[in-house]
């Protein structure tokens, strides 16, 4: 990566008494970059985020954000970052200029500045002439671009997403999503975190966090490819059940799932598998219509990457 | 299987004199999971609420399980298993405690209940935590042990709000594999997701937006709606791409992604070539172009950007 790290995190650790939260934990994010930290629930994310935002003080190791110290310098680092989540960020008792004039207080937004950049907050969500309407009252996608407006008022230099776009419909998704690239684009570096893999897709990388560790890394279309030791296979047959348990049963398969209407099944070798899955379902008279290879999804990486500790979770 | 267990007709619903599900219909068969899908506000819980006895409807008729919920909702009660979005678990309570609570409201006996109970905790991964303070669960856990509770009688059909917002993709798929093997058993299954990537899951799904019925149907079905095919072009700056690309013939939308462009194209054998060609001339580094099936996501975009039936159907 040849630009400056916008936030660096080298062998962070958190310990909670005897548990570990967070174990040895290293990325760094380049300026302008859309990052996505993706993991199970209890999987040391949400610690992470805390460390960054100079909320907890790291066990040990070290972290940076736009070049200030997280455990030294907690101050200067908030004053350099955004954060919005979509369960908690707006008061919806308060009008939208009220939210805004609380956010803009709140960072230190003030004299000729302010003004500027309610506007610009007020402008790129839409809600120019909407100023006084009741913020609880107003549709989720208009909400949620309300919310960055003043999660970013103070023009931070770095945003932390907490599933930004859960339950809104997707048209005020996709208009979300094109404002966060339009950021980035201008230089703001952005940290998502999210179980939605929908989200993930729009991050430039992603790590995947699990049980304190970072067990992969890279673009989405690396991690898809990568992540998935062997093959994965459409299976479409009837009865759906009976066809599960015979798989289930079949040497050089790894996994098998119900997906639909169809079924999802790992295996070792695709071309070899089809042969043999065929040939034992008809043996077992099990009408399979369908059985050729698919490309795994973000959702089926994840699983792979996880799912073996998934019984773990911790306590949050 | 082509036995309805779930028959509503003409449901509609005003809050506050604004419709918060408009005259909506349709059927679920025996053994069958129909999925409603769509964005918060679309009517998820409200229809959910209804079907379950504990919101009156303002018009139509509903059946479920051959009761009459409209007129007799505390009939259906017995018949059927409603997990709400915040499900009443007690925080002082274990595990364990937990269950044995709704066991006995169900009226369910131990001998079922151990066994039942067992296997459920088994399938989500939630053994080792028998003994916690359900207080002390995640919030991915909690979702888990609260369908472990609705499920601990055995209901002829299982109306789930929400079940998996906020939970990790690992505990969805639990919670999806309990579903399919209750339905191997001939359960009925109504659930509600805002994730439309979940709806692929389902066999069928009932799209709804601003309460009305967009569609129902398979997931395939649901698909073949969007003229077009969605082709991705891999790239580290799509944002570029996609000014590149504007305007150019047969082109019908584009989506910068993370590390993609995502473009819908009218007809991809003749439109890629030309593609190229038009990112070769603004000297863009060619990626590999790749066809990828549409979401459910692709086609609610392209049918509530003017292109839905008619309201009402």
């Amino acid at each position: 990566m040849a630009e400056a790290a916008s936030i660096l995190v080298e062998d962070l650790v958190k310990r909670f008494g005897g548990f570990t939260a967070v174990d040895h934990v290293s990325f760094r994010i380049a300026r302008g970059e859309i990052f996505g930290l993706l993991g199970p629930n209890g999987s040391g994310k949400s610690t992470t985020i805390r460390m960054l935002c100079g909320l907890l003080t790291p066990t040990s190791g070290r972290a940076s954000v736009v070049g200030f110290d997280v455990a030294e310098e907690p101050e200067k680092v908030r004053q350099h970052i955004g954060y919005m989540s979509q369960k908690f960020s707006l008061y919806n008792d308060l009008r939208v200029i009220e939210n805004l004039r609380f956010f803009a207080g709140l960072y230190g937004v003030k004299g000729d500045l302010l003004e500027e950049r309610i506007d610009w907050a007020l402008q790129m969500a839409g809600l120019k002439g909407s100023e006084t309407l009741l913020t609880g009252e107003l549709a989720g996608g208009w909400k949620q671009r309300l919310a960055l407006g003043c999660a970013v008022l103070h023009r931070p230099q770095v945003l932390f997403l907490d599933e930004p776009t859960a339950g809104v419909d997707p048209l005020s998704r996709r208009q979300f999503w094109e404002l966060i690239h339009q950021m980035s684009a201008e230089g703001v570096t952005v940290l998502v975190t999210t179980h939605y893999m929908d989200e993930a897709e729009y991050c430039n990388r992603l790590a995947l966090i699990d049980a304190g560790l970072i067990v992969a890394a890279g673009s989405p279309s690396e991690i898809k490819r990568t992540a998935i030791k062997g093959d994965l296979l459409l299976v479409e047959c009837a009865p759906l059940g009976r066809g599960l348990e015979l798989i289930k049963a079949q040497p050089g398969v790894v996994d098998a799932a119900v997906f639909g209407a169809a079924l999802h099944v790992v295996v070792s070798a695709a071309e070899k598998a089809r042969v043999e899955l065929a040939a034992a379902m008809a043996a077992a008279g099990v009408k399979a219509s369908r059985i050729e290879p698919i490309s795994p999804s973000l959702e089926d990486a994840f699983v792979a990457l996880t799912g073996r500790r998934a019984g773990n979770e911790a306590v949050q | 299987m082509n036995e309805a267990v779930v028959q509503v007709d003409g449901l509609s619903k005003l809050f506050g004199g604004k419709p918060a599900v408009d005259n909506l219909s349709f059927t679920v068969q025996r053994g069958e999971i129909l999925g409603l899908v769509g964005p918060d506000g679309a009517g998820k819980t409200t229809t959910l609420r209804i079907l379950a006895g504990v919101l009156p409807a303002d018009s139509g008729t509903v059946l479920v399980a051959g009761q009459d919920v409209i007129h007799e909702p505390e009939a259906v009660k017995s018949r059927i298993s409603y997990m709400p979005q915040h499900f009443g678990l007690y925080e002082d309570l274990t595990v364990d405690e937990n269950i044995r609570f709704y066991a006995d409201l169900f009226e369910v006996s131990a001998k079922v209940r151990e066994q039942r109970s067992g296997e459920l905790l088994d399938a989500c991964a939630m053994t080792p935590f028998r003994r916690r303070l359900a207080g002390q669960l995640s919030g991915g856990m909690k979702r888990k042990l609260g369908l472990v509770c609705a499920l601990i009688h055995t209901p002829e059909v299982l109306l789930l709000d929400e079940p998996t917002t906020g939970v990790d993709p690992v505990s969805r798929r639990e919670l999806w594999s309990i579903l399919y093997t209750l339905v191997f058993q001939g359960v009925t299954v109504l659930i509600s997701t805002a994730y439309f990537d979940e709806a692929e899951r389902c066999h069928r799904l009932l799209l709804l937006h601003q309460g009305y019925g967009l569609f129902c149907g398979t997931p395939a079905e649901l698909k073949g709606r969007l003229p077009g095919t969605v082709l991705s072009i891999a790239s580290s700056e799509p944002r570029r791409l996609r000014a590149a690309l504007t305007g150019a013939d047969g082109l019908l939308s584009a989506m910068a992604m993370g590390d993609a462009l995502h473009v819908v194209v009218d007809n991809p054998e003749r439109r890629v070539p030309e593609l190229r060609e038009r990112l070769r001339a603004a000297g863009l580094a060619l990626g590999e172009i790749a066809a990828m099936g549409a979401t459910v996501e692709d086609v609610f975009v392209y049918m509530v950007s003017g292109h839905a039936p008619e309201r009402g159907n």
